[in-house]
């Protein structure tokens, strides 16, 4: 399809749709990816409301259309139906012209969209039943480091995110910034995407994984380069000592009750590998896979029965005094 | 014994019309009482069975997105558990796509093929009553599993890893397991029938070109379920295998790929809707010629649309895996090759158009349903060419997107004329017209309801909304369309509560029918309504492609059938040219108890595998018992 019609078209499309713009929409493109997505779902729609009318409006003429005398109760008309057999052929090959046409576009899409870029920032992301594993991985190991379900970006630079799996089939999904791509245990995936601005983008598993699979979010962080590189290195380092006595209590209890068999914290003594790396679990925006946002209320809620907020999931109930969460909650707290 | 045979038997020459009427009503009948009702080979008894049977699940499934529809009216709602929703999408999907859609129109065909063609039965009736058993017993079997809360909870697809044994340890993946292989062995059977009914027992003279177009539908779906479900069938006795024996089919740490089972899947789930959708379409082109007072213009057309459908509904799996990493240039050509199945099924809709442009069209319940087809399926068809290319289908697979597009396909272009069948094959069935007034109020609320209650979903997809989550948060932006989704699931369910009396109210006292209340054109309406046991007193001959339009005076017939024994008249393939007089089965109870044997094997199966020893015995006993030859009746099949 020409450009010249794709950019006459697309004004017109963006005007209405643009209202729908929300917290994860394919409406409101903000990435580079999700933006050629979107011109050409454009082309479709209205080549689809076009095709729509057409033959709405001759099914109304059809049914108002003044019929002959009705006195025979049977109408045969030999040359209308010679006549119509010619019109049905023409129109199917409009068709066959038009559905070809779209191919054209959709490929063309397509190739964008999946176009390879040099130069990008790399990341691993594993999906587990129901969160995300995030691997920001370098040549050299001390550069490297995991988190859990925030992924930070270079807002103008292209990201590439390689998928797999740690259970069963998940997808990752930000339609914001790109469409989705499958997370599959034994195979390796990727995706490529570059978001336009700064900003904060919601992304969410799309094919069903399980009982909490609605519950498997995560939040994209567009920062300004500058701002990305001192993020990475602050992430990069261990764990700080926590600051208290309180805090060292939490510590310590983090490991006595239990969480440490899950749960890894850089520069302790924690090294589960179940559950979500906690390194820097403070600074992070949400709880529970974006289930809740980030706040001491929030975290405490989790910990104390994560079973209620998130019903079925893998963290188990921990038996709890009420001054022992409250020192773990001082210990997380820390954790920027 | 040689002098009985060699005198000559009474043909239904030597008799005149009302001896010959009772003759062979009494030699065709369903035998009375209970026993005998379970023994009918009927096509009509078995087929109105299967009819209502389909209905029910209809109205099972329907109670059961009405549930999911509450859940989802707001954010946050605690109506269901996330437990339960996932059940309950699971049974929605499973019971509409295998207890409902296929069933149904596979039991219209049971009913209205051999009748169309100008036969006394459908081919291997008996075969035809196991298959009805087969699929109630399937159905109930799932059912009742979820009564029991065992119902599946992994998707009507159940994508493996999942659904293995590891992540899903409980018995639920098994029980769908299972009830595929019902429903396939039942969907096979009639398929088998059809294809049978329609190539050797349809009434001298009805040459390929003069085949009703609504059994030509049917024929094609027969060879779609033949060349598709034993892929379903490969997949989930794969699945069962992985699950109770411990092979790996689809275990990717020892081999296996969890892919495979998309692909195999997909196979036949591609096709499906098609086995679905191409039924529906036949039902279209019945209603539209008889209401619009004129044959559908471009018959052959018509023909051709559906034969190409078919064959490239086959080619178009992969458009349900743009996002599982195929290699991009093929999936590049999956978009090229989906979309082309438009053009055949555009072609059709410009016959419709043009038939109804030159026709002089009554507007009854029936036709306002294919006229509501035709808006609505449009839409479907045009979201579908959306869903097709890959940029698009990156952002929209797995969304409300495309819960909205598939229900716009299979509500719009099979439900809809499925309703505007039942309004115009009752009067045949029944005997008595259903309410016209009724029926119009169905339609009105149905395509408004319909209407509000999938439209926005097209939208909640294309803002993030994923499906086959149990809740969303208020902060999504989600919850207005949610609320008039819902609304309108409302609307559409109370329309077919309006069904549901008309038919009850008609059967007691609606307007008796007469043989033709629509002054239609097809062989099934030559017989009363509804029709004696035998369909037919005389076979007839048909000389036209519409013969009740055509043949002004009385229709020509066939004598020489014998009225001692079931008989039937099989024509050639391609002339429908009389051949040989064939017997046909007496009533039989074997079907049933080899169903119920077949039955015990299955759900054996699923707690342990020795069921594959003590099971067979059983299904050995009732089938020798089906096949014994029972003396000089020669009723075998
Ligand atoms: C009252 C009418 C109906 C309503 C309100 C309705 C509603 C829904 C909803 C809300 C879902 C999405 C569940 C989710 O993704 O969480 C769904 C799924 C589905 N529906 Fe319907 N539906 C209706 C009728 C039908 C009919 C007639 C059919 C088939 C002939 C059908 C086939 C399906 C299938 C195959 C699924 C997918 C299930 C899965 O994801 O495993 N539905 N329906
Ligand atoms: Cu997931």
């Amino acid at each position: 399809m020409p450009v010249r019609m794709r950019t006459a078209l697309v004004p017109s499309a963006t005007l209405p749709l643009a209202a729908c713009a929300g917290r994860q929409s394919a409406l409101d493109p903000q990435g580079l990816q999700s933006g050629e997505i979107f011109h050409t779902l454009s082309v479709f729609l209205i080549v689809a409301a076009l095709v729509w009318i057409a033959v709405v409006i001759v099914l109304g003429l059809s049914m108002l259309r003044r019929k002959r005398a009705a006195d025979q109760p049977l109408a045969l008309h030999q040359p209308f139906e010679r006549a119509s057999g010619r019109v049905i052929f023409v129109l199917g090959l409009a068709t066959l012209v038009i559905v070809l046409g779209l191919s054209i576009v959709s490929y063309a899409g397509q190739r964008t969209v999946f176009a390879k870029v040099e130069n990008a920032l790399t990341l691993k992301i594993i999906g587990h039943q129901w969160w995300w594993e995030v691997r920001y991985e370098d040549d050299s190991p001390a550069r490297s480091f995991v988190t859990a379900n925030e992924i930070r970006i270079p807002a103008g630079k292209p990201v590439k995110v390689e998928l797999e799996s740690a259970d069963v089939i998940h997808s990752f999904w930000v339609p914001s910034l790109t469409g989705k791509m499958d997370l599959i245990t034994g195979q390796k995936n990727e995706l490529q995407f570059t978001a336009k601005n700064a900003g904060v983008y919601r992304g969410q598993c799309a094919e069903f994984c399980g009982l909490q699979h609605a519950h498997m979010a995560f939040a994209v962080l567009a920062l300004p380069p500058d701002e990305f590189g001192r993020w990475r290195d602050h992430e990069n380092e261990s764990a700080r000592d926590p600051a208290d006595q309180l805090g060292r209590l939490g510590e310590q209890l983090f490991r006595a009750r239990g969480c440490a068999l899950c749960h890894s914290i850089r520069g302790t003594l924690a090294g589960g590998q179940l559950g979500p790396d906690l390194t820097h679990v403070g600074s992070r925006t949400t709880v529970a896979a974006g289930t809740l946002p980030m706040s001491p209320a929030t975290l405490a809620a989790w910990i104390a029965d994560p079973q209620h907020i998130k019903p079925g999931n893998y963290m188990p109930k921990m038996p709890l005094q009420s001054d022992e969460l409250i020192a773990i909650l001082h210990y997380l707290e820390q954790l920027k | 014994m040689s002098i009985v045979a060699e005198q000559r038997e009474l043909r239904d020459d030597a008799l005149n019309g009302l001896q010959l009427s009772t003759r062979l009503e009494n030699l065709w009948r369903t035998p009375s009482g209970f026993f005998g009702a379970l023994a009918s080979v009927d096509h009509k008894v078995v087929g109105r069975r299967y009819i209502v049977t389909a209905f029910v699940f209809l109205l099972l499934g329907g109670v059961l997105a009405v549930l999911m529809r509450v859940q989802l009216a707001g954010p946050e709602k605690t109506f269901l558990s996330a437990d339960k929703y996932d059940q309950i999408f699971t049974m929605h999907g499973s019971t509409m796509m295998f207890l409902f859609a296929v069933p149904v129109m596979e039991a219209f065909a049971v009913y209205l093929v051999p009748l169309m063609v100008g036969t006394r039965n459908i081919a291997f009736p008996r075969l035809n009553a196991f298959s009805y058993w087969m699929f109630l017993f399937g159905g109930c079997f799932l059912w009742i599993s979820f009564m029991l809360n065992v119902g599946p909870d992994v998707g009507w697809f159940a994508y493996v890893p999942l659904s293995s044994l590891q992540y899903t340890p409980t018995k639920r993946p098994d029980v769908w397991a299972q009830m595929i292989t019902f429903t396939e062995v039942a969907a096979l059977a009639v398929s088998v029938e059809i294809v049978v009914t329609v190539f050797k027992l349809r009434a001298p003279g009805m040459t390929l070109d003069r085949i009703p177009l609504f059994v030509w539908a049917m024929l094609v779906t027969s060879f779609l379920v033949m060349f598709a479900m034993p892929s379903i069938m490969v997949a989930s006795t794969s699945l069962i295998l992985d699950r109770l024996v411990n092979t790996r089919f689809y275990d990717s740490s020892s081999g296996g790929h969890p892919l495979l089972w998309q692909h195999l899947f997909w196979f036949f789930g591609h096709p499906e809707v098609y086995i679905i959708f191409i039924p529906g379409t036949g039902m279209v082109s019945m209603i539209l010629a008889t209401f619009a007072r004129r044959p559908v213009i471009g018959y052959p057309v018509v023909i051709l649309s559906l034969i190409a459908t078919g064959f490239l509904s086959f080619g178009l799996w992969v458009h349900h895996m743009f996002v599982t990493g195929l290699p991009q240039l093929g999936a590049g050509l999956f978009t090229a090759s989906s979309m082309l199945i438009a053009v055949p099924s555009g072609l059709q809709i410009f016959c419709w158009l043009a038939t109804l442009w030159d026709g002089r069209p009554v507007y009854r319940t029936p036709l306002l349903f294919v006229l509501g087809f035709i808006v609505i399926f449009v839409i479907g068809g045009l979201s579908g060419v959306m869903v097709a290319s890959v940029p698009i289908d990156t952002q929209v697979h797995d969304t409300y997107f495309v819960v909205a597009h598939f229900h716009y396909v299979l509500i719009g272009g099979a439900v809809f004329p499925l309703i505007g069948a039942v309004y115009y094959w009752f009067p045949k069935i029944a005997g008595r017209m259903l309410s016209e007034r009724l029926g119009r109020w169905h339609f009105w609320l149905a395509f408004v309801g319909f209407n509000v209650a999938f439209f926005p979903m097209h939208i909640l997809g294309l803002i993030g909304m994923p499906r086959r989550v149990y809740t969303y948060t208020a902060d999504m932006d989600w919850a207005h369309l949610n609320l008039l989704s819902s609304a309108g699931a409302a609307i559409f369910a109370i329309s077919f509560a309006l069904l549901l009396v008309n038919a009850i109210h008609s059967l007691r006292s609606g307007a008796l029918a007469g043989d033709n209340p629509w002054d239609a054109s097809t062989l099934e309406w030559a017989t009363t309504s509804p029709p004696p046991p035998q369909n037919f007193d005389r076979i007839p001959i048909v000389k036209h492609r519409d013969p009740l339009w055509f043949d002004n005076e009385s229709l020509p017939v066939v004598a020489g059938l014998s009225v001692e024994r079931r008989e039937v008249l099989m024509t050639s393939l391609a002339e429908a040219e009389p051949q040989v007089r064939e017997a046909s089965p007496e009533p039989s109870i074997w079907p049933l108890l080899t169903a119920i044997a077949t039955t015990v094997f299955f759900i054996g199966s699923i707690f342990t595998p020795w069921a594959v020893l003590w099971g067979t015995p059983p299904m050995a006993v009732t089938l020798i018992g089906w096949f014994w030859p029972s003396g000089s009746k020669e009723d075998e099949e």
